[in-house]
């Protein structure tokens, strides 16, 4: 392409579109910035939803929680389309070179049958708990559909829940060579082992919930910081002194992921606190009332998997990660 | 019988996959439009990874028929080795 | 051990279905309860064949590529003022109609596709339709980037996302997307996977990124053949879901076919603007609306009609309609947007002589006849400096929210417009057409809610009801966004950026 245009000529009208410039000033914006804020529909709509009359199709009353700027709960990540697909891409790379390289030098055959069978019963059944994540999350995107910013963030939370389910499963068919068996045992203790039945209750529980922000809670912050203790440090520290260090590097996609989801959930919680006392202490009653019922959820689960003190490890992480959001106890 | 198409966005890989698909599906007519190759063939077509690998000279994953592809009709069959459109009962 | 190598449809039944499980401890009903209410039978969720087997490992690997290029073309396209590459600047008003109006439209699937796949039963069709939910996001985005440098050289993409809850034409997409949002689950499916993606969208997308390759546009064809090439995997479950339903139930059959005709006919009368574009609105014509009706709607679409035979669907009724209308459409949607170019988010114009007798040659049985000369006329006018505006308001449909031009062509009136009306409540409500009312006629409760733009301005809901005041509510101004092309700010800068006086 030839450039004989004298360019001094060419100056843009204007930077960014109307909407964001009322927001951040008539100067060229981020990539971001145009494809999240205040492009959602809020008016004007044409029909009553046949399976929710009382709410309008894009409508912020389908919560109790009140924001005056829904755009204030922004994603820190700054993930739009793009960026996202683009970040995970890099780690579903790294994941697979992982899981070529367990399989190549066939590692899992190294691993003791106590290794293998804490395996079956306590990992591979997270993928229904990753399934149950990543309903919640699509709950929560078509829920917020009035705000790009939370449909868009919550999204890429439950396809980044349905891939930890897939590469769990992934973790299976790798012990297994392939048959499935071990996802099949995985199942049966899902379905049958006392050690479960709590977390399947809460599971199932969860997604009969209504309230898109009480689902958000339940799922991202209460549960799954529980969970999170309880895996990626206590059960990873168990396989690294019991001879299951390879099995670490299968589960490297799911614990590095962690690290930025947690600090958007963090970062929405804590603006939606801070915003009024109404909001605090709704976000605090619900936070105490799925607290009870984790704890009865996950308390056989613990035990079993890690002895009887581990569940109040993980709670002690919980509470710390509420303090930092500023909703200490 | 009623004809299936597909087409892909005219750039290098695609012209591999196309060429393959001619190897495979003699009877297909290819048209080259704006931006865009466009395949017909009578009844069915069929895209064979280890066709479109021998005229790449590299591996070729069928599930990365979708970088490029842009769009098409009838049923879909798709597995390891290859990727088939078909109208009816194939 | 000795891996076996697992096929890709074994492995993906493990990695999706599998993860569902029967539940024991609360009622399933609970956690999906909108499966029953719109009559749909489905008995076996195991049938379902996946349409296509994405896992999310592969999924972000290969979108992640088309990004990566998507992305790279629009910094070159920006860094080069790829804008003064277009044949002419008439053609930028194509990209505002699009990002106005269709970009929007793109976010309101992505939400029904996630509120559809969280609510499916069956874990296959609830993981197509949540992969569609962020392709349909993706989509959003690529378009408002790719917009976002015309932006900043053209008016009329400033406020898309006011204008589209508000412009009088806008609301015939958004009530489309309102229409299928508000419907069940499967209505939804059926609307935007089997109606709109697999019979309608290469009639919207293909044109419309041959025409901007035509048009020097070449951040306009790489988004549009980049979302095309998701829209393959869309298609590919809008033929999966209506096969998955007549399948499972002979009682889905009926309910089905209705959906079909409903919405078949609701994407083709949206397509008016599609068909406007390619006649009028591209400097550099390649296919006329005609013609790609003909490839992608008669020939394809025949062909999948064909193969639906053995369910016991047929070809809607209204086919023959859509067939006498080819020849007028495009011809009547501009002239309706020329003589209310005042109240449109982009210009208009006449047809040189030479876009004349293009359309002539194109539309050998009408344009001569009924439309060529309405054109010289208003050319004519415009010459003596008295360019023709309507001062009125158009009667919109209560259905497709389209303004009342189309004709009975079905009767060979070809100039006689086509008032249909009905009654409900004690209230009379008008339609362009038949199917129209008789949409209307089946839900009449759902369409009396519409927010009828032109109703809704008489109503003072609007601004007020002046001129001036609809257009501060539009945010459309006078004289830089509407109006004729010919003396616009687009016109000069263009003129001013080329050199030519």
């Amino acid at each position: 392409m030839t450039l004989e245009i004298k360019t001094s000529n060419i100056k843009p009208i204007r930077n960014t579109y109307g909407h964001i410039a009322r927001r951040f000033g008539d100067k060229p914006a981020s990539r971001y910035q145009e494809a999240t804020y205040d492009n959602a529909a809020l008016v004007n709509f044409h029909y009553k939803p046949l399976w929710d009359p009382d709410h309008d199709l894009n409508d912020p009353r389908r919560t109790a929680i009140h924001m005056e700027d829904w755009y204030a709960l922004k994603d820190p990540r700054q993930f739009y389309y793009g960026t996202y697909v683009q970040n995970r891409a890099q780690m579903q790379e790294k994941a697979e070179g992982n899981f070529s390289f367990f399989e190549k030098r066939d590692l899992g055959a190294r691993l003791s049958e106590d290794v293998l069978s804490k395996c079956v019963r306590f990992l591979l059944p997270l993928r229904h708990v990753e399934q149950t994540a990543n309903l919640n999350n699509m709950h929560c995107s078509a829920s917020t559909n009035y705000c790009t910013a939370l449909a868009q963030a919550t999204k890429f939370e439950a396809m980044d829940r349905l891939g930890n389910a897939q590469y769990f499963s992934r973790v299976g068919l790798a012990l297994d060579g392939n048959s499935g068996s071990t996802l099949n045992e995985a199942k049966e203790f899902w379905m049958t082992d006392s050690a479960w039945q709590g977390v399947r209750a809460l599971c199932e529980k969860t997604l009969t919930v209504k309230d898109w922000y009480e689902t958000f809670l339940a799922q991202n912050l209460v549960f799954d910081s529980l969970l999170n203790d309880l895996y990626y440090r206590q059960m990873d520290a168990w396989l690294s002194v019991n001879g299951g260090q390879d099995l670490l590097i299968l589960l490297d996609f799911m614990s590095s992921r962690l690290t930025d989801s947690q600090r958007w959930v963090d970062s929405v919680v804590k603006l939606t606190a801070a915003e009024s006392d109404g909001n605090k202490e709704l976000v605090q009653s619900w936070i105490s009332a799925w607290r009870i019922s984790a704890q009865q959820a996950l308390e056989p689960l613990a035990s079993a998997m890690l002895g009887e003190e581990a569940l109040a490890d993980a709670f002690s992480a919980l509470e710390t990660r509420l303090g930092k959001i500023g909703l200490g106890g | 019988m009623a004809r299936v198409q597909i087409a892909f966005q005219d750039n290098d890989e695609s012209r591999y996959i196309v060429s393959a698909i001619e190897e495979d599906n003699p009877d297909s007519t290819i048209h080259y439009e704006p931006a865009l190759i466009r395949i017909e063939n009578e009844g069915s077509l069929q895209i064979n990874k280890a066709t479109v690998e021998a005229h790449m000279g590299r591996e070729w994953d069928v599930q990365s028929i979708h970088v490029n592809l842009v769009t098409l009709t009838g049923n879909i069959d798709e597995d390891d080795d290859y990727f088939k459109l078909a109208w009816g009962g194939q | 051990m000795q891996a076996k190598k697992l096929n890709v449809k074994d492995k993906y039944r493990l990695l999706t279905r599998d993860l569902d499980w029967e539940f024991s401890y609360e009622d399933r009903k609970e956690a999906f309860p909108y499966e029953e209410f719109e009559g749909i039978k489905i008995t076996d969720w195991d049938k379902w064949e996946d349409p296509f087997r994405l896992t999310m490992d592969a999924y972000w690997k290969y979108q992640a590529e088309k990004e990566k290029k998507l992305y790279a073309i629009y910094d070159a396209f920006a860094q080069n003022n790829g804008h003064l590459n277009v044949s002419d600047a008439r053609y930028v008003n194509a990209l505002k109609v699009f990002l106005t109006a269709v970009s929007p439209a793109e976010f309101a699937s992505s939400n029904g596709f996630a509120w559809a796949g969280r609510h499916y039963g069956g874990a296959g069709a609830r993981v197509a339709a949540q992969m569609q939910s962020i392709d349909e996001l993706r989509h959003y985005q690529t378009q408002i980037h790719a917009m976002s440098h015309y932006n900043k050289y053209f008016d009329g993409f400033e406020e898309f996302p006011h204008m589209h809850d508000r412009v009088w034409y806008m609301s015939v997409v958004k009530s489309f997307f309102d229409d299928c949002r508000s419907s069940g689950p499967f209505e939804y499916i059926v609307a935007v996977s089997f109606a709109f993606e697999y019979v309608l969208t290469n009639l919207l997308f293909v044109p419309f990124m041959s025409g901007a390759a035509y048009n020097g546009d070449m951040a306009t064809v790489t988004f549009g053949f980049s979302a095309q090439s998701d829209e393959a995997r869309h298609m590919t479950l809008g033929l999966e879901i209506i096969k998955f339903l007549l399948e499972q139930h002979e009682d889905n059959v009926p309910i089905v076919q209705e959906w079909i005709d409903k919405w078949l006919w609701r994407g083709y009368r949206i397509l008016a603007v599609v068909a406007m574009m390619m006649d009028y609105m591209l400097p550099q014509k390649f296919m006329s609306w005609k013609e790609a009706w003909e490839l992608y709607f008669e020939d394809a679409g025949g062909a999948l009609f064909k193969d639906l035979e053995r369910y016991g669907i047929k070809m809607p009724d209204f086919t023959e309609t859509i067939k006498n209308e080819k020849d007028h459409i495009s011809h009547q949607a501009w002239w309706v947007f020329y003589s209310h170019g005042h109240a449109a988010a982009f210009h208009t114009w006449t047809p040189t002589a030479e876009e004349l007798d293009w359309l002539s040659e194109k539309y050998p049985d009408t344009f001569d006849q009924y439309y060529r000369p309405r054109l010289e006329a208003a050319a004519e006018l415009e010459a003596k400096g008295e360019r023709f505006y309507t001062a009125g308001l158009p009667q919109l449909c209560q259905t497709c929210q389209i303004p009342m031009f189309f004709t009975n062509v079905d009767e060979g009136k070809p100039t006689e417009i086509v008032y249909r009306e009905s009654t409900y409540n004690d209230e009379r409500f008008h339609f362009c057409s038949n199917e129209c009312k008789h949409i209307f006629d089946r839900e009449p409760e759902k369409y009396v809610h519409a927010w009828l733009p032109v109703h809704q301005i008489f109503q003072g809901n609007c601004g007020g009801g002046g001129l001036d005041e609809v257009m501060e509510y539009y945010r459309m101004g006078l004289g830089e966004m509407n109006l004729d092309y010919k003396g616009s700010p687009d016109e000069k800068r263009w003129k001013k950026w080329k050199g030519v006086a």
